[in-house]
């Protein structure tokens, strides 16, 4: 059994362990729960310590027949991609179930499910990644809605039912237009090459540019829904407002960058011709998102809505980097995918302190937070500073990156992402003036600052946020051989220097 | 004789029968327009036999028969029963299954 | 090209002891600014051993470079985490410890009072951390981590007593003013990288020749935004006047003697580039010239103490951007008129520091007056400063305005009138309002608020001022003898090979014409001034000073061009997002459910209808076929 099959298996069998507490017994479920992550993302860094950087391919590969009368293997296995966004995941599960301590009680059903749900989430995020058959991809990637949907409406707060509705009818009409495509692709498979799912297999087919064009729409507008790319983002808001912390940072933090990662894995490799046919109109769609989140997000009331939009502004940016078809476009979109993980994840959980201690979510309601709490005010001003993408804290780097390669195949486009920087400067600096500055807002003034639980839980991601800023090399170092791969399959290379000597 | 005789017979029975059944409201005489339909397409059937001079018609009609007469047994059955237990015949109370 | 491997600790000692002095929290309250005020001083002789190491070495082998680590490497995108120390960024280090620590150890008296002194500290680390990376970096790349994180400094600064919602709008203010000009370096970065493949300053120095015009020209313009915004030129300026918000010796390090002059160093780093694109040093000149007249305007009219003295600066800077549009000598000028204005204007400034202390934080130079003989130090020093503001000789202004002057003149033609005339202009306006704010201040009738009792600031506070006001008298001197900067700055900025062709006048002749019209300015100051002054502003002015007191209009543009219609862009997607695009979505969700339920209608359980609809669809099946068959 591959390492990755033991790690997919490690939150499962957590939520196995949690049926041999008694219910009432809260705090045990949740020391199980916070100790299966823990393991987890333990096995996580030991598989990125045996990961060989410089191979081609997938590695940790396990292939196994899953219904063999269509040609569906359980088939895993990792390239640098992958594993970033595995590591993301394993770390944040810990983190938010630490963070979020009590956040379980007080839903619709018990501790105990909640925590089975989020450790099943954990098992399906650790397999959508590493998933290398399209239809074991697809599988998961569907089966993932399930506990979001439950997690959203039971423990949210305010319209938690119709929020959860919104998201699962979202997704599963995405969805549906991947599967279309995956069974158009498994037929035309099946005509040339024998019909099997497997992803490396498919990349070769041969398609003509009609039906590679469809196709590419099926799977992107899957994607697009997921990584909300103007206009498909309304349920993200939504969501974001109902759901709790944990699930928003989980949601928005791993869940939509499988829209992202799905458009480097999935559109560019298998269809590479049809990518660059709708380059023009991705791109401009990202630059609206980019621009139009940022707006929105000065406009909204609601810390976690202006979270929310400041990501839809922020994926905007990934699906630029991806579509600019250049290393730096792509590393950097990678880089970002695992960066704004962490910036959002300590955005919504600050947020979520901020919020269950003032007991409301309007921006407005907060007022002087820096006198009351200190080092919780400090925590949501770092977190805004990586989400403006202060230089020397992680998301420059992959904000520059994205933008760096864009500018050299698409230069109009940069520069209109560029002006992003001064939205993105205005919507941080609105919300921290208007919650951590000025006088003490009354009904503030008793407010406690974060505890010793807290403080550890937010450490390991605030420590990221600055390492990954200065030293960002190790990361990069494992995304940059798996997108030189998908580059040279896509068929593309980097515009030369303009002034070569 | 010419056979399109049978034929217009047989369409004026059938659509006598299908009014009856749309616009009638006793469970009896919808019943018995239904018999009326069955019987118009026996018709057709026999003419049709008559005209391709094969049996298949004939046999079709048989089976017709049949059916119409298991369909008695149950119908009239369960005609029976919706009147011993409301006190009436009309097909337009028995139409809890909306709900 | 040496190699160095302390270059680093410039950088790393006072960011390590800012973290430290923010994570210990108020167990270092006692100490902290002790701690900070000690690294101050370490970078400061850790950077003047590296200026008599360079001194005692010669030619190429001056300059010397560290390589960290390899910051980010994506395909040919290398930039490496490297600092390059030169005869240019030593002046800046010196500069920037050198000033830095004397108002550190200035601050330890004036924020005595202030509850979170420490916080303070941390933050002018911070800043001291910033500003050595900025002049440090070797590539464009590493400049920019600076350059924002001096920007952060500055917000934090300027928003330290943020309790107050002026001081914090005043601070968001300024970092998005600079986020503005940021646009422009990152663009000129990608510029930079498109074009030459790399982004270090050595590398795009080799490709400039090998680049085109319209290249040139658009790398040169964006540098000149993120100038603009970083050093207060218009038409990015309005920030620097809210800015003083910030507690005084921050004004007098951050937004007069370091951070605002970081455009003229960018420039200046950059002179490749502007030396290759006549158009971009055109654009340049214009902002320049703009700036020193728009400053000094706002400066005659300003009644806030501070206000004038930012407004000074922001024309001071104009002065050097002019230079550095002006060739290879101009960039040597600006350099040496923004090492000079460094000490004369934080002097000033920490003058003002030391007369607010003693007047309860008053900064309305209209209850000041009649101050010199409560404070003579005070005084003393911060005339020393305004002489060599003016341009008096031999004080220090004289030695690097004068030169600015004589070589806008030397630009020739109409262009070298017209420069030449514009920096006249200013000085003589200079000299005006600079007057105004010395005899308001010191001389005169007392006009203090009753409760007001002036008294000289403690040693801790008067002593910086004495050092920065020696070097307001000799800096200028020194700089210029044997034309010691100009040559010393000369392989960086080629300053040496420079003759000027076309002479419009003798410098001689223009050192006397500035002169004149300093004693034109200043005497009209004194005129005006000299009899009694309202404390309460007069309403009845002309509509000059009227437009001056309101920065001729730069915040009422902002407002009309950028604000109103960002808002109202906001407010109008807002509400688009939620009737249009969600308003569609989720009008579909309801024409999925008004379907059903009108559907549902035909379910009315009546078994004919059930009849009739069933005989209804056996007709349509007939008739499909009979059609499809026909």
């Amino acid at each position: 059994m591959s390492l990755l099959t033991v790690l997919m298996l490690l939150p499962l069998v957590g939520a196995l362990g949690l049926f041999a507490v008694p219910g009432e017994n809260v705090k045990a479920i949740k020391s199980i729960a916070l100790g299966s992550g823990i393991v987890t993302f333990a096995v996580s860094v030991l598989m990125a310590l045996r990961f060989k950087t410089n191979l081609s391919g997938f590695q940790f590969v396990e292939s196994h027949s899953w219904i063999s009368s269509f040609g569906i293997r359980y088939q895993v296995g990792i390239d640098g991609i992958a594993l970033v966004l595995i590591l993301l995941s394993t770390l944040l599960v810990p983190v938010v179930m630490l963070a979020s301590w009590n956040e379980s009680e007080g839903g619709r059903w018990s501790s105990r499910t909640y925590y089975i749900l989020m450790l099943v989430l954990e098992t399906m995020m650790i397999g959508v990644f590493a998933a290398t058959d399209v239809f074991l991809f697809y599988v998961i990637f569907e089966a993932m809605l399930i506990p979001v949907y439950f997690l959203i409406g039971g423990y949210g707060r305010g319209e938690r039912a119709a929020a959860a509705m919104k998201f699962l009818l979202y997704s599963l009409f995405g969805g549906l237009l991947m599967l279309a495509a995956l069974i158009g692709l498994y037929v035309t498979a099946e005509g040339q090459i024998g019909g099997t799912f497997d992803l490396t297999t498919l990349s070769h087919l041969q398609l003509n540019s009609l039906t590679e064009n469809l196709f590419f729409l099926g799977f992107f507008i899957a994607f697009a829904v997921k990584a909300p790319l103007w206009p498909l983002h309304t349920w993200l808001p939504t969501a974001a407002k109902s759901a709790t912390p944990a699930t928003s940072v989980l949601l928005l933090g791993v869940l939509d960058k499988v829209g992202t990662y799905g458009m480097i894995r999935f559109c560019l490799t298998l269809f590479p011709h049809a990518s660059h046919t709708f380059t023009p109109l991705i791109i401009i769609l990202s630059l609206i998102s980019i621009l139009y989140g940022a707006f929105l997000a000065i406009g909204q009331r609601d810390i976690n809505g202006l979270i929310a939009f400041t990501s839809i502004s922020h994926f905007g940016f990934i699906t630029l980097g991806i579509f600019a078809m250049t290393s730096q476009g792509l590393s950097g979109a990678t880089l970002y995918m695992v960066n704004h993980g962490f910036s959002t994840a300590a955005l919504f959980l600050v947020a979520g302190w901020m919020s269950a201690r003032r007991g409301s979510t309007k921006i407005d309601d907060f007022g002087g937070l820096q006198r009351v709490t200190p080092v919780m005010a400090w925590m949501f001003f770092l977190a805004g500073m990586s989400a403006l993408a202060l230089p020397g804290l992680s998301s420059f780097v992959s904000e520059f990156l994205v933008l760096v390669g864009t500018f050299t195949r698409y230069p109009v486009a940069a520069i209109i992402g560029t002006t992003g920087i001064v939205l993105a400067a205005l919507y941080v600096l609105l919300t921290v003036q208007k919650a951590l500055h000025g006088p003490t807002t009354p009904g503030n003034e008793n407010l406690t600052d974060l505890g010793l639980r807290e403080k550890i839980a937010i450490a390991p991601v605030v420590i990221l946020l600055v390492l990954l800023g200065f030293y960002p090399t190790p990361v990069i170092n494992q995304i940059n051989p798996a997108t030189a791969q998908v580059m040279a399959h896509a068929g593309f290379s980097d515009p030369l220097p303009k002034a070569g000597k | 004789m010419d056979i399109s005789n049978y034929l217009y017979l047989s369409a004026i029975l059938f659509t006598i029968g299908a009014v009856g059944v749309t616009i009638r409201r006793n469970a009896i005489v919808v019943f018995m327009c239904v018999e009326l339909m069955l019987n118009a397409c026996n018709l057709a059937f026999v003419t049709f036999s008559r005209l391709h001079g094969t049996l298949d018609g004939q046999v079709a009609s048989f089976f017709t028969m049949v059916v119409a007469a298991c369909e008695v047994v149950v119908g009239l059955a369960i005609i029976v029963t919706m009147y011993r237990s409301r006190r009436s015949a009309s097909v337009d109370d028995a139409s809890l299954l909306k709900r | 090209m040496t190699s160095s491997t302390h270059l680093v600790y410039l950088i790393a000692l006072p960011l390590f002891s800012s973290a430290l002095l923010l994570l210990l929290g108020r167990i270092a309250d006692k100490w902290g600014h002790y701690v900070a005020t000690a690294v101050s001083a370490t970078t400061f002789l850790i950077g003047l051993s590296e200026f008599f190491a360079m001194r005692s070495r010669e030619g190429a082998a001056r300059s010397s470079v560290q390589t960290l680590f390899n910051w980010i490497s994506v395909g040919s995108f290398k930039v490496d985490a490297a600092l390059l120390l030169d005869q240019l960024s030593i002046c800046f280090v010196l500069l920037i410890t050198g000033v830095g620590t004397l108002i550190h150890i200035y601050s330890i008296a004036y924020m005595s009072h202030d509850r979170d002194r420490r916080r303070f500290f941390a933050y002018l680390n911070l800043f001291v951390a910033a500003m050595l990376l900025l002049v440090l970096g070797n590539s464009y790349l590493n400049l920019y981590v600076g350059w924002e994180g001096v920007g952060l400094a500055s917000y934090l600064l300027i928003g330290f007593w943020n309790e107050r919602p002026a001081y914090a709008v005043a601070a968001k203010k300024a970092f998005v003013a600079n986020r503005v000009g940021d646009i422009g370096l990152s663009l000129a970065i990608m510029i930079a990288f498109a074009q030459f493949g790399s982004v270090s300053f050595d590398g795009v120095k080799a490709g400039v020749p090998h680049a085109s015009t319209a290249a040139l020209t658009a790398l040169g313009a964006m540098i000149l935004l993120a100038a603009t915004g970083k050093s207060a030129q218009f038409p990015l300026q309005s920030w620097l006047g809210d800015a003083m918000a910030g507690p005084t010796p921050v004004s007098a390090l951050i937004h007069a003697a370091t951070m605002v002059t970081a455009g003229v160093y960018l420039i200046t780093r950059s002179n490749f580039i502007f030396d290759a694109s006549p158009t971009a040093r055109v654009l340049v000149v214009i902002v320049g010239a703009i700036t020193l007249l728009f400053g000094a305007i706002v400066g005659t009219a300003k009644d806030d103490i501070k206000k004038a003295l930012a407004a000074s600066t922001m024309s001071q800077i104009g002065y050097m951007i002019l230079a550095t549009g002006l060739g290879p000598i101009g960039y040597a000028f600006a350099i040496m008129h923004l090492l000079t204005h460094g000490f004369f204007k934080a002097s000033m400034f920490l003058g003002a520091g030391s007369v607010m202390h003693g007047m309860n934080d008053e900064v309305n130079m209209r209850k000041y007056g009649a101050l010199r003989k409560a404070m003579p130090i005070t005084a003393a020093t911060f005339g020393l400063g305004y002489l060599a503001i003016i341009g008096v000789p031999p004080f220090a202004g004289f030695y690097s305005k004068d030169k600015i002057i004589e070589t806008a003149f030397n630009a020739g033609g109409a262009k070298g009138w017209l420069l030449g005339g514009a920096a006249l202009l200013g000085a003589a306006i200079t000299a005006f309002y600079m007057t105004r704010v010395f005899i308001l201040t010191f001389t005169g009738k007392s006009r203090w608020d009753d409760e007001a009792h002036p008294h000289e600031s403690p040693s801790l506070m008067w002593i910086p001022m004495v050092v920065l006001s020696i070097g307001s008298v000799a800096s200028g001197f020194l700089f210029n003898s044997g034309n010691a900067l100009v040559n010393w700055l000369a392989p960086v900025v080629n300053s040496a090979n420079f003759h000027s062709e076309k002479e419009l006048m003798k410098p001689i002749v223009v050192s006397l014409l500035a002169l004149a019209v300093v004693v034109l300015g200043a005497g009209y100051a004194f005129l005006k001034y000299r009899a009694d002054v309202p404390v309460v502003a007069p309403e009845k002015v002309s509509l000059f000073t009227k437009a001056a007191r309101r920065d001729l209009g730069q915040d009422d543009l902002n407002d009309l061009l950028l604000v109103r219609p960002g808002q109202a862009l906001t407010t109008a997607l807002v509400k688009t997002d939620e009737n249009v695009i969600d308003g569609t979505v989720r009008g579909i969700a309801w024409l999925v459910q008004y379907l059903s339920y009108s559907s549902k209608k035909i379910q009315n359980g009546y078994v004919r209808s059930y009849a009739l609809i069933m005989a209804l669809g056996a007709l349509a099946l007939v008739a499909t076929i009979w059609v499809v068959t026909l």
